[in-house]
């Protein structure tokens, strides 16, 4: 039962009727489905392993998930768009597609220039202080070394870390988890994207920092961005997003303006 | 489309012909080999800080720090003085403790690369999933920390060399070339190893065996006038072996009396030149054929 509400053409109507409107992701009936380890659930014994080297099986603890069943949407330029849906569903596995680090087995993605995921687990190097992590991920996203030059430091007040002591200069490893997830993010906006993918960064910095981001991620907009924000917390979709798209179990249940998809969302949710 | 008031060129097209009609490329599409090695070019400076990034890190939490980049290829020689140049006492060679230094820390170059290498992507999977980047960066990045490691322990090689009794002469410059070419080779070697091991754990496991089979045939630790017992087709292989070449240079330029198996020095130029040319296109390339499966699953 897919419901598509007023579909997307009607989702950036705020942009002027004169201007074209140009697609940055296009997602033709994508069908996802990759391989999960399930860790140490038998045959795992040596000579287990050694009979599956044999009879050329694959291991028995590896199962398929059809994450992903024939989702197809467009996403337009200066669009925010939120993704939500149960614990499961297929956000951040459709986000990884988009982004091109897993493959699809049926149906296609095509994408404008190169998207950024920009997840929660995304580590850096954690050797290496706050300062020295920022430079490698600006020129991991192709900065130029005098331009990181001249937004390093704006980049470290961003995140905040160094408002409880000169943190900055500290290996990533001695941050708290949400300290970590601000350098992050800070690190990734600092970056005009085409298309940025944003899975549950948000929500692990405190309040202050997260009405920084929420304005960051406007202003990537505003830039003729896309951005795509996954997210359990429905006030920052929207706050943040005009557009959501609701999945479950891999299907788009509705795609549409944010407070009419949320309502639709929350009256599922309330009804489980 | 009530609030549009011209026709939308887009209407009524599918997907694919929307995505076509704007130039969208298909998500995580493998670039063509030249647009690769320009990309790949335009990150040269993120190249240089991670191996940079890369040689502060690996001894940030020992005492003595970055001394140990001197003093582990040292005890490395000690070691194997004691058995090879004192319980085992080789007297063929004339200054033994040299010959030795020298196949080692060359030796210890590829090694310490391809172990590294291995790991190169399967270590590095965070930063893999969330930046986009050409992937050879990080073995290249690899390749270079050891060539950091290498000219630290190529000034404690030359301590030891001038230290037992070769004179200083102008052969000595052939060390630069030589060392050249071989960190292209490794940096083939290492693309290659980078991409086995992204596939398969197991590498790791299998990949120190193999390091010290190589070393056994490359004659580090003995006299390479052991080979010529071999039979002949045995003897020709290890003639080829790339890093018996590299060795065997590096001790031509530095030693005034080292025993060489390879007597024809325009051979040994050749096989050395050639072994860089073909590991590293090879290894790019086998690389390149890989790039969008890194960070997978």
């Amino acid at each position: 039962m897919v419901e598509h509400i007023g579909a997307s053409t009607e989702a950036t109507a705020t942009l002027t009727a004169t201007q074209e409107r140009i697609p940055t992701v296009v997602v033709d009936d994508a069908h996802i489905i990759y391989r999960v380890h399930q860790g140490a659930a038998g045959g795992t014994t040596p000579v287990a392993a050694l009979r599956r080297l044999v009879k050329r099986t694959h291991a028995p603890n590896v199962r398929e998930v059809h994450a992903v069943k024939g989702v197809s949407f467009t996403a337009y330029r200066g669009e925010a768009i939120g993704l939500i849906g149960s614990n499961g569903s297929g956000k951040s596995t459709i986000l990884r597609a988009i982004a091109g680090l897993l493959p699809v087995n049926r149906g296609a993605i095509h994408t404008q220039g190169q998207p950024s995921l920009l997840g929660v687990n995304a580590a850096l190097l954690n050797d290496l202080s706050g300062e020295r992590n920022v430079v490698l991920g600006c020129l991991a996203m192709g900065m130029h070394p005098d331009e990181v030059a001249k937004q390093a430091a704006g980049i470290i007040d961003f995140s905040g870390i160094n408002e409880r002591g000169d943190f900055a200069s500290l290996p990533m490893r001695t941050y708290s988890s949400g300290m970590a997830a601000r350098l992050r993010f800070s690190i990734a906006a600092a970056k005009k994207h085409d298309v940025l993918l944003i899975d549950e960064a948000l929500a692990t910095g405190d309040k202050g920092f997260r009405k920084r981001s929420e304005q960051r991620v406007r202003e990537l907009r505003e830039g003729a961005g896309t951005v795509f924000l996954v997210s359990h917390q429905l006030s920052s979709v929207r706050d943040t997003c005009e557009r959501t798209i609701w999945l479950e179990s891999g299907v788009i249940r509705m795609d549409g303006p944010t407070d009419e998809v949320i309502r639709g969302y929350e009256a599922y949710a309330n009804s489980k | 489309m009530a609030t549009t008031a011209l026709v939308d060129p887009d209407t009524g097209l599918t997907q694919a012909q929307l995505a076509a009609r704007h130039g969208l490329r298909v998500a995580g599409e493998r670039p063509s080999l030249v647009e690769y090695s320009r990309r790949l070019w335009a990150y040269r400076h993120f190249i240089a800080a991670y191996a940079n990034a890369k040689l502060v890190a690996s001894y940030s939490n020992a005492k003595l720090g970055q001394l140990w980049q001197v003093l582990t290829p040292l005890t490395n020689a000690a070691v194997y003085y004691l058995i090879f140049g004192v319980v085992l006492a080789q007297n063929e060679i004339p200054n033994f403790i040299a010959y030795l230094t020298t196949g080692l820390f060359i030796f210890n170059f590829t090694q310490s690369a391809v172990l590294a290498g291995t790991q190169s992507i399967s270590s590095n999977l965070g930063l893999i999933r969330a930046l986009h980047f050409p992937r050879a960066s990080l073995p290249l990045s690899t390749t270079i920390t050891q060539f950091q490691q290498l000219l630290a322990s190529m000034v404690v090689l030359i301590g030891i060399v001038l230290v037992t009794g070769e004179p200083l002469t102008l052969k000595w410059l052939l060390l630069v070339p030589a060392l050249l070419l071989q960190a292209v080779f490794n940096a083939g070697v290492v693309l290659l190893v980078a991409r086995l091991g992204s596939k398969s754990s197991d590498l790791k496991q299998v990949m120190p065996f193999v390091m010290r089979t190589w070393m056994y045939g490359s004659g580090v630790l003995y006299s390479v006038s052991l080979f010529e017992r071999l039979p002949g087709w045995a003897t020709t292989l290890v003639q080829y072996n790339p890093l018996l070449v590299y060795i065997e240079l590096a001790r031509y330029s530095l030693l005034e009396q080292a025993p060489l198996l390879n007597e024809s020095l325009t051979q040994l130029w050749l096989v050395a030149a050639g072994w860089a040319l073909v590991a590293g296109i090879g290894g790019f390339i086998y690389f390149w054929r890989g790039e969008q499966e890194y960070g997978r699953g």
